[in-house]
């Protein structure tokens, strides 16, 4: 299969494996007003993908794409293809509560839910697995234990997950995302209601969980996007601008608009 | 290669499918029932008004319009004319509202503007409490209270005061009963005023602080703010408010039906023994007999239903109206 | 000047003769339901004893209590509360979450609305035209099902509100994981809403255990002792309407005792069903 690769958004380093996700001429509408404009791209596997862009760019909708969360509600649509592994996943057949088993999201705000920190995370394990006790046990240390919240909340998995601090609460959302095992993780500004401290651990988990997951993180925060992605996407006005190695869109960025955004917000 | 995802498409897809496949047939029943469930509150509503047409029929069909303009009502020669209740339905309910709602407003303006901050919660919390209290509880206050009240201290006073004076005089006219219209519309008022209350409060509350703010740092007074300001600003709700206040009396049959006097005649005064729709259907149902004197019962259900729907329809669209402008 | 002056006085003047009648207001109306109240108490107090809750509604001018009244306004309370919840909980939910955005949802909301200030003696009727009269009798059933259209309208109401209230984006949260639609309403959706829709039904108790109209044509009423659904069954309000136009002055004492009984309830009801949600406010 041959990506879509106009000369513009060519990657200075070509993918060399087929891509986890691929997205085709997407556009999407809210009624009337259309948010994206035919975007075409491709993320490779395991690897950290950051889409930055003034507010209102569209980057949180295309991020809400890869799983169709827009389906909650009326007259959003999205049209064109985007593949997972190959497989359309905006096609009519698609089952949606399996697409998020494979597609796990962690909001903007914390978003725990309104139960047990140990609840919290195994609600979403036992609605497709029939485990022991004891087995449901081991997947919730280990999901806790992979969102370095495990130390925390040992001796209190019976407290109400909005009993922790905002914080934990958001690594508790990235822990009960983890253990339902999905492939790719969405992040939506996963740190923006958090103080300095708790975006930073929140950064270094997203650094250790890259080698096992795809993850796309939206962020208004540059140097966020430049700390823990491999390659950013630039979008404006519901268009994707520019995308490529990090490194390249901060450094060397071919498209005049890029180069705008980002020295405005640094300069 | 990572052991995690690789080794759950095997282990994992199989039970997850299945588990799906039993989600959306779950997910489909249950919005099914939800959906059915919304549906009955439709339907009954419509069965409430089919069945009162069907009810009402032998009486619709046996009187047909003169029902509502023939005053008479006698069980024993079978003719039956809603005149009367009708005219003393809306006569108490009119009095009702106008006393309650300038009071009401009064209380709403008191409990936004003057009352002491601390003293706030406690008194609204009190009005929403007395908004809950049964509609006997009135009726019993003013049959064993009220009534006596005002059959010896009230009524013979101003029967006296305006004797001689024409119009009045008629409107006053004894002898004093204690019951009547007027002390049926009096103990209504107190009843609806709780209502009138906190829902004038609650859209007083709606007007925005910087545009009271910028009343007063013009230097209006407080009596100005609220008259040139909030008053205007809420119009529609108050009239919402008002309708609610409104539809409620008009049905009310408890705190009524104790100290109305059900007598089937309407006269000018307003201290006369009267009696209102439901008061009627109150008093007579259960000790009707002959299909015509219960289908006349019906019939006079029938036309307090679409009263009250056609003033609490008007009611719902303005509060609408008003939540819509506040995007609440 | 001067002019200014006397206008400014006039305004001033105004002002303190409209906020005075404000107070008064507030005054008067408090009074008046204080009065009510306080004659209640008075008058009700006097005839509380052991033998209210113990004793059955008597012959007239004879001694006793209200034990069968109040046992049938249980009963009827309770059938009530168990037909209409689930419907209007239901019907709530749909309106909240399936079909939020749906055009029957608007239709529902208005209709509702209208049944939540509907004159409670045209639902009795409505009720004696669908079951009393078919069945050729008056029944305790017949009552509770007039209770429950009563029901119907305030869950709808505090479910359908409480339900608005919870974010977004726990629901989106509870979908992102795989749940389903049902799975997400019951297990995250009910659990956030859930002390306001249980205040919901709190109060739709309160509202039921006072109504006496239409209770008059379908449970009717009995002097007797009845644990048959089937036969017409007492009712606190209904006993109470009976005895208080009664020319004995034992069964009004009675009616005060009753109506003192009903108003607590009530009151209780009503203040316990708001402590649930303001404690719910400052979390």
């Amino acid at each position: 299969m041959k990506p879509m690769l106009s000369a513009e958004l060519a990657l200075s380093q070509p993918i060399a494996e087929p891509p986890k996700i691929e997205v085709r001429n997407l556009s999407f509408y809210y009624g009337a007003s259309q948010a994206l404009k035919n975007i075409s791209l491709s993320l490779p596997d395991r690897t950290v993908t950051a889409f930055i862009g003034p507010s209102g760019c569209g980057k949180s909708t295309l991020l809400r794409c890869f799983n169709r969360i827009y389906e909650l509600y009326p007259r959003q649509r999205a049209e064109g293809e985007i593949l997972l592994d190959g497989e359309n996943i905006l096609d009519r057949a698609q089952d949606l509560n399996l697409l998020r088993t494979r597609i796990g999201m962690v909001f903007q705000k914390p978003t725990p839910f309104p139960m047990s920190i140990y609840e919290n995370i195994a609600f979403g394990i036992r609605l497709y697995e029939n485990l022991s006790k004891s087995e449901m046990d081991d997947r919730v240390e280990q999901a806790l234990t992979r969102a370095a919240l495990w130390n925390e909340v040992k001796d209190k998995l019976d407290a109400s997950g909005l009993s922790l601090s905002g914080g934990q609460q958001q690594r508790l959302c990235i822990a009960r995302t983890v253990a339902v095992k999905p492939e790719v993780i969405l992040l939506d500004e996963p740190a923006s209601a958090l103080d300095p401290l708790s975006t930073a651990k929140i950064e270094e988990l997203i650094d250790e969980l890259k080698d096992d997951y795809t993850i796309v993180i939206v962020t208004h925060n540059m140097q966020q996007a430049a700390r823990v992605s491999t390659r950013t996407a630039f979008m404006y006005l519901g268009e994707l601008v520019e995308f490529d190695l990090t490194e390249r869109i901060f450094t060397a960025p071919r498209e005049k608009r890029t180069q705008d955004y980002i020295t405005g917000r640094f300069g | 290669m990572n052991a995690i995802y690789e080794a759950i498409p095997a282990r994992i897809a199989g039970r997850r499918a299945a588990a799906v496949r039993r989600f959306a047939l779950a997910d489909a029943a249950f919005h099914a029932l939800t959906r059915a469930s919304a549906i009955l509150v439709l339907v009954m509503l419509g069965g409430v008004g089919i069945s009162l047409v069907v009810g009402a029929w032998p009486a619709l069909s046996a009187f047909g319009f003169s029902f509502v303009t023939t005053q008479s009502w006698n069980p024993v020669t079978e003719k039956f004319g809603a005149l009367a209740p009708i005219y003393g339905t809306i006569v108490t309910s009119a009095i009702a509202v106008l006393v309650a709602v300038p009071i009401g407003i009064g209380i709403a303006i008191f409990l936004t503007e003057l009352c002491p901050r601390p003293l706030r919660r406690p008194i609204g919390i009190a009005v929403e409490l007395l908004a809950g209290i049964p509609s006997i509880i009135y009726g019993i206050w003013g049959l064993f209270v009220f009534a006596p009240f005002l059959q010896i201290h009230l009524q013979p006073l101003v029967i006296d005061l305006f004797r001689g004076v024409p119009v009045l005089e008629s409107l006053f006219a004894g002898p004093p009963y204690g019951i009547g219209l007027l002390t049926s519309a009096l103990i209504l008022a107190i009843m609806i005023l709780p209502f009138t209350t906190s829902i004038t409060r609650d859209v007083f509350e709606t007007v925005p602080a910087v545009l009271k703010e910028s009343a007063y740092g013009i230097g209006c007074t407080t009596w100005e703010v609220t008259r040139h300001i909030v008053i205007p600003y809420t119009r529609v709700g108050i009239m919402g408010g008002v309708m609610l206040g409104l539809g409620r009396a008009l049905g009310e049959t408890m705190a009524v039906t104790f100290v109305i006097g059900n007598a089937h005649r309407i006269s000018p005064s307003l201290f006369a023994p009267a009696t209102t729709i439901s008061a009627t259907i109150a008093n007579e149902f259960t000790e009707a007999d002959g299909e015509l004197y219960t289908a006349s019962l019906i019939a006079l259900g029938l036309i307090l239903f679409v009263l009250t729907f056609l003033i609490l329809a008007a009611a719902r669209y303005m509060l609408l109206r008003i939540e819509r402008r506040t995007g609440a | 000047m001067s002019k200014a002056s006397s206008l400014h006085a006039r305004r001033k003047l105004k002002n303190a003769v409209m906020m005075t009648l404000s107070v008064m207001a507030a005054g008067v109306g408090l009074a008046w339901l204080g009065l009510i109240l306080g004659a209640l108490v008075w008058k009700g107090a006097a005839g509380l004893s052991l033998s209210v809750f113990t004793e059955m509604t008597p012959p007239p001018g004879e001694a006793g209590g209200l034990l069968n009244a109040i046992a049938g306004s249980i009963i009827m309370t309770f059938i009530a509360m168990i037909v209409g919840t689930p419907i209007g909980v239901l019907a709530g939910t749909y309106m909240a979450e399936y079909g939020r955005y749906s055009r029957l949802s608007m239709v529902v909301r208005f209709i509702n609305d209208i049944l939540l200030s509907a004159p409670s003696i045209v639902i009795g009727l409505f009720v004696y035209e669908l079951m009393v009269r078919p069945m050729g009798h008056f029944s305790a059933l017949a009552g509770a099902a007039a209770l429950a259209m009563l029901v119907v309208p305030v869950v709808v109401r505090t479910t359908e509100d409480m339900l608005n209230l919870v974010p977004n984006t726990l629901r989106e949260a509870g979908t992102a994981i795989g749940a389903p639609r049902w799975i997400v309403i019951r297990s995250v959706a009910y659990r956030a809403a859930l002390s306001g829709i249980v205040t919901g039904i709190l109060l739709a108790v309160a509202r039921i255990s006072g109504e006496t109209a239409p209770l008059l044509f379908t449970a009717l009423n009995n002097q007797f002792w009845s644990s048959s659904l089937n036969t017409p069954m007492a009712s606190l309000p209904v006993t109470i309407f009976q005895f208080a136009l009664s020319p004995y002055e034992e069964w009004q004492q009675l009616a005060w005792t009753g109506a003192l009984l009903i108003t607590l309830t009530v009151l209780g009801l009503s203040i316990f069903a708001r402590s649930l949600t303001a404690r719910r406010e400052d979390r």
